[in-house]
């Protein structure tokens, strides 16, 4: 999604990094990078440390780091840049959805967020460096990175103690860290769909959109771990609040 | 980080939790948290790398969460919310991940270039 854009601007010396927030492993990625074949470094994340080290509270998220290896923008929603090919991408492509998938996808339409201004503060950067706009000095850098109490803290280590045990196949014995992780970091929303990602979709799919499903199966609702979904949280949040908008 | 021992070494921590343990404190960037309490336990050869960390010790002493996993014999060590913010520094830290073949690559690598550090996920 990111390689055309990193093609233009590579040569200005602009890389692009991508790290795949994946608890499932490399598997659960490949489909996805070898679509994108991206000449730019792919890396795979399980314990989501570059989420914890930077600040990536949902997907997608981005740094921006200068020549000196300076952070001059902290985490913050970061929409690929816009094109056809994205808009006429559908996660449900060639199946026929059942009323859950449906769902989600109605609420999906109405998440916003602005491509072409996050695209074009890029490009700014890119061309001007220190001198843009866009380039926040150190102390705004980190006074605008997520905010992180003692509790966001040891959310976090639940987290990856979480992460941990699921790589070792003990996804009953990850269960409750997630569970502590959702409760102590109530704004990180990649933690819950990382976990509601990893529970059984409904029945007749197969592949990565079962990935989406991300809540309890009807007439199964017992069996949800969880005290939240991503149809409730969407839908208590806004699905307009789903991104914080981009602040220049 | 996650760790089977309460006693790691001190490169272990460092590389772990990217604070330096120096005389003045455990210091990451300009900040620096002093230690009351020595937290090496021993100092098992004379490289000073290889020297033992009480985790308990010293996360109490920095604040750093140290979540138990009982029935697997895992711990967890936290972050630290020393700052109330996720940044101390707005110098990168160091991030070293697998791509989709196993090679590491290393962030620090691409000194010199501008970096737009892009998470995703395929849920």
């Amino acid at each position: 999604m990111w390689q055309k854009f990193r093609n233009e601007l590579h040569g200005d010396g602009l890389e692009i990094v991508t790290v795949g927030l994946e608890t499932a492993g490399a598997e659960a990625c490949r489909p996805f990078i070898e679509a994108a074949a991206p000449e730019h470094p792919s890396l795979i994340d399980q314990a989501h440390r570059s989420a914890e080290l930077f600040g990536f509270i949902n997907i997608p998220n981005a740094v921006w780091i200068d020549e000196s290896g300076v952070i001059v923008r902290p985490a913050e929603t970061a929409p690929s840049p816009p094109s056809i090919e994205r808009e006429r991408r559908s996660p449900f492509a060639g199946i026929e959805p059942p009323e859950h998938l449906l769902a989600i996808a109605g609420e999906a339409v109405n998440i916003q967020s602005s491509p072409a201004e996050y695209e074009a503060a890029i490009r700014d950067w890119v061309a001007k460096g220190s001198d843009s706009r866009f380039a926040l000095s150190a102390d705004e850098v980190i006074a605008r990175s997520q905010p992180r109490n003692a509790d966001a803290a040891r959310g976090q280590a639940h987290f990856e103690l979480a992460a941990h045990l699921e790589k070792l196949g003990h996804h009953d014995d990850a269960v409750p860290h997630y569970r502590e992780a959702h409760r102590l970091t109530p704004d990180n929303f990649s933690y819950r769909r990382q976990a509601w990602s990893l529970e059984p979709a409904g029945e007749g799919l197969d592949g990565p959109v079962t990935r989406f499903w991300q809540g309890p199966i009807p007439g199964s609702e017992d069996t949800w771990p969880y005290d939240s979904d991503w149809l409730a949280d969407v839908r208590a949040k806004g699905a307009e609040n789903y991104y914080e908008p981009f602040t220049p | 980080m996650i760790t089977e021992s309460l006693t790691i070494s001190r490169r272990a921590f460092e590389e772990g939790t990217g604070w330096l343990l120096k005389p003045e404190g455990a210091c990451k960037g300009d900040v620096c948290i002093p230690l009351s309490d020595q937290p090496m336990v021993a100092s098992s050869d004379s490289d000073s790398n290889n020297d033992l960390v009480d985790l308990v010790g010293i996360a109490e002493q920095m604040g750093l969460p140290l979540v138990a996993d009982d029935k697997n014999g895992v711990w967890a060590l936290g972050p630290d919310s020393v700052g109330s913010r996720t940044l101390v520094t707005a110098e990168a830290p160091e991030l070293t991940l697998p791509d989709l073949d196993g090679n590491l690559f290393s962030l620090s690598s691409l000194r010199g270039q501008k970096v737009l550090m892009v998470a995703w996920s395929p849920y």
